[in-house]
């Protein structure tokens, strides 16, 4: 699709550059979408989490990380085409200019900034703003409209520090030598993240790993993530680990796997864990709270340094933050797109192909 | 109140009963009195204050923050205490809920400031290590980096549970709140949340009056039943309760002349027992669709009575029941089933729950609702406990005791005479004609008592068996959804379904009950994801979801039995409805029409 007028920004309306659909996000002038929920002929993604993105797109645009790690998840054959994204570099599609920026999310994560005609949107796709020793920090990016998540959009989540958290699971391992720790962690970023900031803490035992967790593992180390000495769990040996760290996916805790451990300490790392129902649904012990999506505050703080006027939510808890946007005189609307981590599990299981350790 | 905070919260995350136990029992092992005696009457429910209730938590919270976020926030967590707990605004100089700030808050700094929950994992596998002690001390246990004990939000002043309970017994109505602030403000979440739930009085951290006092009892080596029995004569703190498990003073004198025995429970009967079971050991009666209770009645030295209702858990729900309570006017205690009846007939359950968890009541219930007790066992007769004597004993005296109590609001349940078990099928299968004549409406099967049982507590087995009637099945369509509080939080997990019925325009579907359980775990994440995929309309907590002939989710929904109602479109009104299956293959047009359920109303 080409525009035959040549438009100024004060006869462009955003809905003419974005606008959501049952698919996702789609951008008409480039005939594009952004993390599409169901195939399509073009694809932006912004992160490679199996709920953003998917495979069997014709053409897929992202970082190269993403990239890799969507053909690590799916197979060399996810799309047809494939370009990638240099971080910062802008890449131009019909009248539309495309910009990948990154987002402090998982390795590889960026936001997308959408631009014509002087109009700017940034579709910034999961993101956080605490440090992250395993992918490159949100960069915030001066907008007109900012289209945020809000998977922790309620005032009742507010994340303390990660290594505070990686500290209480240290604190754990030291009080109980014979005892197996179990955490569960999503098998894309969080676990690589968890590994990194143990190791930060200075604890230099080799950590124990979940088949499911090893392929992704390897590729964050591979691209120089500090997660130090990594093994895979031995079915057979389980016993012997009395003492150790295991990291494996959430689903795997609560297996039959986790319990040939010796008297195991079962941990989750998750934002969620800051509310002791959903700890308890999931029968945690030892709660750490550790999210790669921003919290309350820090979804406030990014959407006043964008200085955008208008804000869209896309997922999570959308009516709230627009809520908030409203009552600090900021336009915004919820899209309540379907297909991004549920509200139940804002992050996302791990992709098929991870499913067998 | 560190040290109960911390209880509280360990105990909310620890999913074995027995790793409970220790943590409860060592708890109180090591906690000074009084203070142990409170955290036991906080697990017990024996702590009720006059003017600390809800309510006045909620005006707090609306001073301090956005009606709306507070709303979307409860209605996410699923939990009072816990969403106030969480966003009570860290520093009092700084109440808006609006803070910018990129994470510095006085909340983040706060967290560092907790004491790692692995220091109570320790309590739960080594209980009986002493030194050094797995609860943090008052000042606020381990001190992390960071921590500045001057700071807002941090643990100071060592506030004791024992201060806070005078303080909540003691306040008026005006100084409360301010009160109560001050101590949300110097505590960390964990104690906000603790003072929280002690407040609005449901601990709901898995733990019951009973388990509390098993461990309890496990400090001086006995049986909880042990406690039970002196138990409805005691008082928080429970100083001679622990003088006594600890060996320094004598049994304390169950001086309450009506105290709360535990009652005997039922085995549901299974198809293979009949055939291991004889039919003449067995005596058989109604299962009356009412509420189990326990009428005491004792009387002090000085001559003056004391009545008590109980419900099957010890509740005393006397005051709902001014009407029975007037009634028992001998000393003894009664097993048996709470009714309502009117025009010499037993009204369903619906009638009865007119009456259900009611503060006062007025004349014109007494009247249109008048309460009765339906006696089938006697457990003290005058002064002697006869719980030991066999069923065939005990029913002779409540024979005795019945018609020398002489009262219109109290009668026998009738046994029901059988042969065999084919006999017994029978007249479970139309109580009606088998004796329970008028009542039948309000029979749900039937009860089978061995002879020779003495009383136990508990669920003994091989003695009591019920045999319910079997449930009636319907296939409902999903309407709406509703998010779940407690244990179900954040799920959406209670169901409005509704069946067809014609209209001019053609086929609707009305709404006919609701139900929130009858599936498992694995189910309800199900049922979560349909409910999140088919949603089309979002009204506050409730979902629509999809409900026409050709998309949507059939329910099979298991019901006891239906009662008309004015409340409901539909005129219908269902007992006890439950998710019996969940029907993902069946189309919803397939699913039943109104006229299938109004075949089952009663004429």
């Amino acid at each position: 699709m080409t525009l035959a007028r040549q438009s100024t920004r004060q006869n462009w309306r955003p809905s003419d550059l974005l606008i959501p659909t049952p698919a996702g996000l789609y951008c008409p002038p480039a005939d594009i979408h952004i993390d599409p929920v169901r195939p399509v002929a073009r694809a932006m993604i912004t992160h490679g989490h199996s709920d953003h993105a998917r495979a069997g797109h014709g053409a897929v645009l992202a970082t190269r990380e993403t990239l890799e790690i969507m053909a690590l998840r799916y197979g060399e054959g996810f799309t047809n085409s494939r370009q990638v994204a240099e971080p910062g570099a802008v890449t131009r599609i019909g009248l539309v200019d495309f910009r990948f920026v990154p987002a402090g999310h998982v390795l590889g994560s960026a936001q997308i900034v959408v631009e014509c005609n002087g109009l700017r949107i940034v579709a910034s796709g999961d993101y956080k703003r605490e440090r992250d020793p395993t992918c490159a920090g949100f960069e915030p990016v001066p907008c007109d409209i900012f289209i945020t998540e809000a998977t922790f959009g309620l005032p009742v989540f507010r994340h303390p520090p990660a290594h505070a958290e990686v500290a209480k699971l240290l604190e754990s391992v030291r009080l109980f030598p014979e005892r197996t720790h179990i955490v569960g962690a999503y098998s894309l970023g969080k676990a690589q993240r968890v590994m990194a900031l143990i190791r930060e803490a200075g604890y230099d035992r080799p950590i124990y790993i979940h088949g499911a967790v090893a392929k992704l593992t390897e590729f964050y180390e591979a691209e120089g993530a500090p997660v130090g000495d990594i093994r895979p769990v031995v079915a057979a040996e389980r016993k012997a680990l009395g003492g150790e760290i295991v990291i494996c996916p959430p689903s795997a805790i609560q297996d039959l796997w986790a319990r040939k451990f010796p008297d195991p300490v079962t941990a989750f790392a998750s934002g969620w864990m800051r509310v002791r129902a959903r700890a308890r649904q999931k029968g945690v012990e030892l709660p750490l709270i550790i999210s790669d999506h921003a919290d309350w505050d820090h979804l406030q703080a990014t959407i006043r340094e964008t200085g955008a006027g208008e804000i869209w939510v896309t997922h999570g808890e959308a009516d709230a933050l627009a809520h908030w946007c409203g009552t600090v005189g900021l336009k915004a609307k919820p899209l309540h797109l379907v297909g991004y981590g549920d509200e139940g599990e804002a992050e996302p299981e791990a992709a098929p192909s991870e499913a067998n350790p | 109140m560190n040290r109960f905070a911390w209880l509280l919260d360990r105990l909310a995350y620890e999913p074995r009963r027995n790793a409970k136990l220790a943590l409860i029992a060592d708890y109180l092992r090591t906690t000074p009195d009084p203070d142990r005696g409170y955290a036991l009457a906080a697990m017990t429910g024996g702590l009720v204050f006059q003017n600390a209730k809800a309510g006045l938590i909620r005006a707090l919270i609306a001073e301090r923050t956005d009606p709306v976020l507070f709303a979307l926030s409860y209605d996410y967590v699923g939990d009072l205490s816990e969403t106030v707990a969480l966003m009570w605004p860290s520093s009092p100089g700084n109440p808006s809920p609006l803070r910018g700030g990129a994470g510095v808050g006085g909340e983040k700094s706060e967290r560092l400031a907790e004491i790692p929950a692995v220091s109570l994992i320790r309590a739960a596998s080594h209980p009986v290590v002493r030194p050094p002690s797995p609860y943090p001390s008052p000042q606020g246990g381990r001190e992390e980096p960071g921590a500045a004990s001057s700071e807002p939000g941090h643990n100071r002043p060592p506030l004791t549970l024992t201060e806070v309970v005078a303080g909540l017994r003691n306040s008026g109505k005006t100084e409360l709140p301010r009160l109560i602030a001050s101590w949300l403000d110097a505590l960390d979440e964990t104690g906000r949340w603790a003072l929280l739930k002690l407040i609005t009085g449901a601990l709901r951290i898995g733990v019951s009056a009973r388990l509390a006092k098993t461990a309890v009892a496990s400090l001086g080596g006995i049986a909880p039943d042990e406690v039970e029995q002196v138990w409805h004569g005691l008082e928080p703190p429970y100083a001679e309760l622990f003088a006594w498990l600890e060996g320094r003073a004598p049994r304390p004198e169950a001086t309450d002349p009506a105290p709360f025995r535990p009652v005997m429970l039922s085995h549901a009967i299974e198809d293979g027992d009949f055939d291991k079971l004889d039919p003449s050991a067995f005596q058989a009666e109604w299962k009356w669709d009412g509420i189990r209770v326990q009428a005491a009645s004792g009387t002090r030295p000085d001559g003056t009575r004391v009545t008590r209702l109980y419900s099957r858990t010890g509740e005393d729900i006397g005051a709902s029941f001014p009407d029975i309570l007037d009634a028992l006017v001998l000393d003894g205690a009664l097993d048996g089933e709470l009714l309502v009846r009117r025009e010499d007939a037993v009204q369903s359950f619906n009638t009865l729950q007119q009456r259900l968890n009611r503060k006062s009541v007025t004349p014109k219930m007494l009247i249109e609702y008048p309460a009765h007790i339906r006696a089938y066992d006697l457990l003290v007769d005058g002064e002697e406990d006869i719980r030991e004597l066999p069923l065939t004993e005990r029913r002779k005296r409540l024979e005795a005791f019945i018609s020398r109590l002489a009262s219109p609001v109290v009668d026998l349940s009738p046994p029901i005479p059988f042969a065999d078990w084919d006999a017994l099928a029978a007249a479970r299968a139309d109580p009606a004609s088998a004796g329970a004549g008028a009542d039948a409406e309000a029979v749900e099967g039937c009860m089978l008592k061995r002879l020779d049982s003495p009383y136990l507590p508990g669920r003994p087995k091989g003695y009591w068996y019920k045999w319910k009637r079997d449930a009636r099945l319907v296939d409902c369509v999903l309407m709406y959804a509703q998010r779940g509080h407690g244990k179900r939080s954040s799920f959406y997990s209670d169901f409005t379904f509704g069946v067809w019925r014609a209209t001019p325009e053609g086929d609707e579907l009305v709404p006919v009950g609701k139900a929130y359980f009858g599936f498992t775990d694995e189910e309800l994440v199900e049922l979560d994801r349909f409910v999140r995929r088919n949603t089309l309309n979002r009204f506050g907590p409730v979902r629509e979801v999809t409900h026409e002939a050709g998309s949507g989710l059939v329910l099979e929904v298991a019901f006891e039995g239906l009662q008309r109602s004015t409340r409901h479109k539909s005129g219908l009104a269902m007992r006890f409805p439950r998710i019996s299956r969940i029907r993902w293959d069946k189309p919803p047009g397939e699913a039943d029409r109104i006229e299938a359920l109004e075949q089952l109303l009663p004429a």
